[in-house]
């Protein structure tokens, strides 16, 4: 698997709240809907204009804050195609690979990397292409390829227990 | 070699011995969802299983928009109820006179039991190492598996030890010591870890001081955090524990940690932190005089019977100069601030007093902001908008700050109220 696409790039500590607002968590329930107002406490550009196979960048504990997985479907469901981070906050890396986003933990990565920059990250290869040169990056488990490749935790569980 | 409170406890419940950095798959004794409940069951349903794997492991506790404000909550609750009765689920807390908070209720309703694994569909489910269990938060997608399936796997988490010693001085409590914790080690300081409290400074604390500080690990990321289950915590379950299979697990004396941190509560001062991260800590005086326009004593951070009490006794015989919005943590501590007068103290002192339930702590209902304000709060988060408007600020505090500071329409230092 092999992405390719325009960054997205913001700090440290960006919470869940601002990635999704807590007053949509039952006022949205469609996930088109929360694609749309992805980000819109933080970056009201992001929400107008991201596009599918776009990567954001982040630094360190993206994703702090609640449990809300709503704060990773808005941005699957937009089509980011990757999220490149100092360090993810713990429920949130977990909702990732349950939904099926893949993410990558690279601090050299981000700090080379700057916005609107176009990036690419080769799974296989375990290898993220910028600008100012290649970072590597350990490949996933074969736990979570697994889950990534099945398309998140609920089609890998329907398949473990031959629902699918 | 010694083993950590989360090695041993994860290990007991893999059935083998474990250490950190191991992956384990375990089932969990009790899972809770409020009213997120209703998506989770519908992700569940695409799942393809026709009955959960043990409908009393199951807790439902409706909290975050009660009574349903609005048309969406209304239909939510209403799935939930339906739910609740297609699968016979027997823990189910509505919008009754016996819930509140969902992690309050969980600890009042004897669920929340010392060596047990619980999860929870909300980042605030690791309150419960107050009781010496491994309670952490998971995500929607892992709760519709875990009901499911009746597993959930956790890699093994490395540990770091908080040792406190000392006593508090006066006007100082167990908010202001989280919050100069996460102040000093950062919103990720903890990340991925379990979370120990050892010492004196916690043996002295009541189990609700220590709810406060579990409450808040999630706070510096951590996976867990847990007190020992000690004779308090013991007292406090007597005759009201929903399992049989607890166990009193603590930490071997030479177990092994990442990190280790020790503080003296004697050397602590009244604190905030300031918008809008629960890691930028201020002392009283660095923030005392910031106008405030609204005061929030509630959440399941800080709003049990005896941060109702500490509030009200600064409140008593005196009158609250912005609004002031009183939510208790459940019916239960609702009944006994009641009996106790202290509702008298607030509403003579001028304040709100609201129904249990979350309230404006994630921006739902009763007390939202308006661009441009800024509010004192007992909870547990300060983000950008969590109180519904972007453009507002929210300070973190104690339940004595926060009273002190109603009373001035300013943060105020409550040594000079006390």
């Amino acid at each position: 698997m092999k992405i390719t696409g325009k960054v997205w790039k913001y700090g440290d500590d960006v919470n869940t709240d601002v990635i999704f607002p807590g007053k949509y968590t039952y006022t949205i329930k469609d996930r088109a809907e929360m694609a749309k107002v992805a980000l819109e406490d933080l970056d009201p550009e992001f929400t107008k204009s991201a596009k599918a196979g776009d990567i954001i960048v982040a630094g360190k504990n993206w994703g702090c804050g609640s449990s809300r997985e709503q704060a990773v479907s808005c941005l699957k469901e937009r089509g980011i195609g990757a999220i490149i981070a100092k360090g993810f906050a713990r429920i949130y890396y977990r909702n990732c690979l349950n939904e099926g986003l893949p993410i990558i933990v690279s601090p050299e990565a981000v700090d080379a990397i700057e916005a609107g920059d176009e990036v690419t990250v080769d799974f296989d290869a375990g290898q993220i292409v910028t600008k100012k040169g290649t970072f590597p990056f350990p490949p996933y488990p074969e736990f979570v390829r697994g889950l990534i490749e099945d398309g998140g935790l609920i089609p890998h569980v329907k398949k473990s227990l031959g629902l699918s | 070699m010694g083993k950590t409170f989360a090695e041993k406890v994860l290990g007991k419940a893999a059935g083998y011995e474990v250490k950190a950095n191991d992956v384990v798959t375990v089932e969990p004794h009790f899972c809770m969802s409020h009213d997120n409940a209703a998506p989770i069951a519908k992700t569940f349903k695409k799942i393809g299983v026709k009955n959960v794997w043990k409908p009393d492991a199951l807790v439902f506790i409706l909290d975050h928009a009660v009574p349903a404000p609005s048309d969406e909550h209304a239909v939510n609750h209403k799935e939930i109820r339906e739910f609740v009765k297609e699968q016979g689920i027997p823990h189910f807390y509505d919008v009754m006179s016996n819930g509140g908070v969902c992690h309050q209720v969980m600890c009042e309703e004897g669920f929340a039991l010392p060596g047990l694994i619980m999860v929870g569909s909300d980042s605030h489910t690791c309150t419960y190492g107050a009781y010496g269990a491994f309670s952490t938060g998971i995500g929607r997608s892992e709760m519709a598996a875990a009901w499911a399936t009746g597993k959930i796997w956790f890699k093994v988490p490395e540990s770091l030890k908080i040792t406190v010693t000392g006593k508090f001085k006066k006007g100082v409590t167990a908010k202001d010591l989280i919050l100069k914790i996460i102040g000093d080690i950062g919103a990720d300081g903890a990340d991925y870890m379990s979370v120990e409290f050892h010492g004196q400074g916690i043996a002295d604390m009541t189990v609700a001081e220590r709810m406060t500080l579990c409450n808040m690990g999630i706070e510096m990321g951590a996976k867990n955090a847990v007190c020992p289950p000690d004779e308090k915590v013991l007292d406090a379950i007597k005759g009201k524990a929903k399992s049989d299979k607890w166990e009193a697990i603590w930490a071997d004396a030479d177990a092994i940690y990442a990190k280790e941190l020790a503080y003296n509560l004697g050397d602590l001062v009244p604190c905030v932190a300031k918008p809008h991260t629960v890691d930028n800590y201020a002392a009283i005086d660095a923030v005392k005089g910031t106008e405030i326009h609204q005061a929030f004593l509630g959440s399941c951070t800080n709003a049990r019977i005896e941060d109702l009490r500490a509030a009200a006794e600064i409140l008593k015989g005196r009158k609250v100069a912005v609004r002031t919005i009183v939510i208790p943590a459940s019916w239960t501590v609702y009944r006994q601030a009641m009996k106790e007068g202290l509702f008298d103290t607030f509403l003579d002192a001028g304040c709100v007093i609201a129904n249990p339930g979350c309230g404006p702590c994630m921006g739902n209902h009763e007390g939202i902001l308006a661009p441009g304000e800024t509010c004192i709060s007992t909870a547990n988060r300060n983000f950008k908008g969590r109180m519904g408007n972007k453009e507002s600020f929210i300070y973190l505090a104690s339940p004595l700050t926060v009273a002190a500071s109603a009373l001035t329409g300013k943060i105020s230092d409550p040594r000079e109220v006390l």
